[in-house]
């Protein structure tokens, strides 16, 4: 969480810009999703520990309650979902591309919005789902909200079939038809959302109409 | 080829240049005539870069360079033909 004093609002699925500038003057700079609708100047940002992250290993371990912390933003105005859109939503999340996916589906709710949302979410494990304890409870109390899990590595008990990659079935079953038109959004590492975006234009859906976000 | 990004990684430093938001901007390419949008491009570069190429989805041929330094930015946009900017209604 940051307050960021006059900050201007936001689109679900924007992101800020945050940098650090060390005493000795070297700055490093990465972006990360803003995961819900803005509270006044209170903005929540999810970040993911990242081993040889420069950023991510110093926000997540170093960083305290109270240190301050340049930002820019909010930026990216062409993966945003805003209440006022009505099309069916398809959101397709591989790891901690959720996040944005998250800002989404809270301002859905948020903006009680009767919108069908559809998310497909593809992680390593069960462990590695971020929002678990939410998602679980907005799939049961936001009417209109389907999620579906996928796992690439180890699934439970219960998942059916066996740990795999995204497919054209996964994608065809969790999502809308094409028929629909409805505005999907992938966001995910590179090579995920450039899987998932292919299979897309190949069931049907306009590329237009497939927004993708990737990251490093 | 190192693994790229996209351009809603663009729209942090093109935000310091443009008044409004230019990575929802199409930008056709001015070599294969795709209309790309802008945070859609193929983006090579990261954080440690001393700039950002940005790549036509199909064709692959440079659409536009920025470089950001000390007391000036360099923005070249030679690779497409005109941009095209949603404004915010009013």
């Amino acid at each position: 969480m940051l307050d960021v004093p006059d900050w201007p609002g936001h689109d679900a699925g924007q992101h800020v810009d945050v940098r650090l500038t060390a005493p000795d003057g070297y700055t490093a700079q990465r972006s990360y999703s803003i995961a819900g609708p803005a509270d006044g100047d209170r903005i929540e940002l999810t970040v993911q520990h990242v081993d040889d992250g420069e950023v991510s290993d110093y926000l997540t371990t170093v960083y305290a309650i109270g240190d301050p912390v340049e930002v820019r933003g909010p930026v990216g105005g062409w993966f945003v979902w805003r209440p006022e859109h009505t099309d069916p939503v398809f959101l397709v999340a591989g790891g901690s591309g959720i996040v944005p996916l998250m800002a989404m589906i809270r301002a859905r709710a948020a903006a009680d919005s009767k919108t069908p949302f559809r998310l497909l979410y593809s992680a390593r494990s069960p462990s590695e789902i971020i929002f678990a304890d939410e998602l679980r409870r907005r799939a049961r109390d936001d009417r209109g909200l389907d999620v579906t899990y996928l796992y690439t590595r180890s699934a439970p008990e219960d998942w059916p079939g066996r740990p795999h990659r995204i497919s054209v079935a996964d994608l065809n079953s969790a999502g809308w038809p094409a028929d629909l038109r409805p505005a999907c959004f992938v966001c995910g590492p590179t090579g995920f959302v450039e899987t998932a975006a292919d299979i897309l234009v190949a069931l049907g859906h306009e590329p237009r109409r497939v927004k993708t976000e990737r990251f490093g | 080829m190192t693994e790229h990004l996209d351009g809603n990684d663009m729209a942090g430093a093109l935000s310091e240049i443009f008044a409004v938001d230019v990575s929802a901007a199409t930008a056709p390419c001015a070599s294969c005539k795709r209309v790309n949008v802008v945070a859609e491009l193929r983006v090579y570069g990261g954080p440690s870069a001393p700039g950002l190429v940005a790549r036509c989805c199909g064709c692959d041929e440079v659409v536009l360079r920025l470089v950001c330094g000390p007391g000036a930015a360099w923005l070249d946009l030679r690779g497409t033909t005109a941009l095209r900017i949603p404004l915010p209604p009013g």
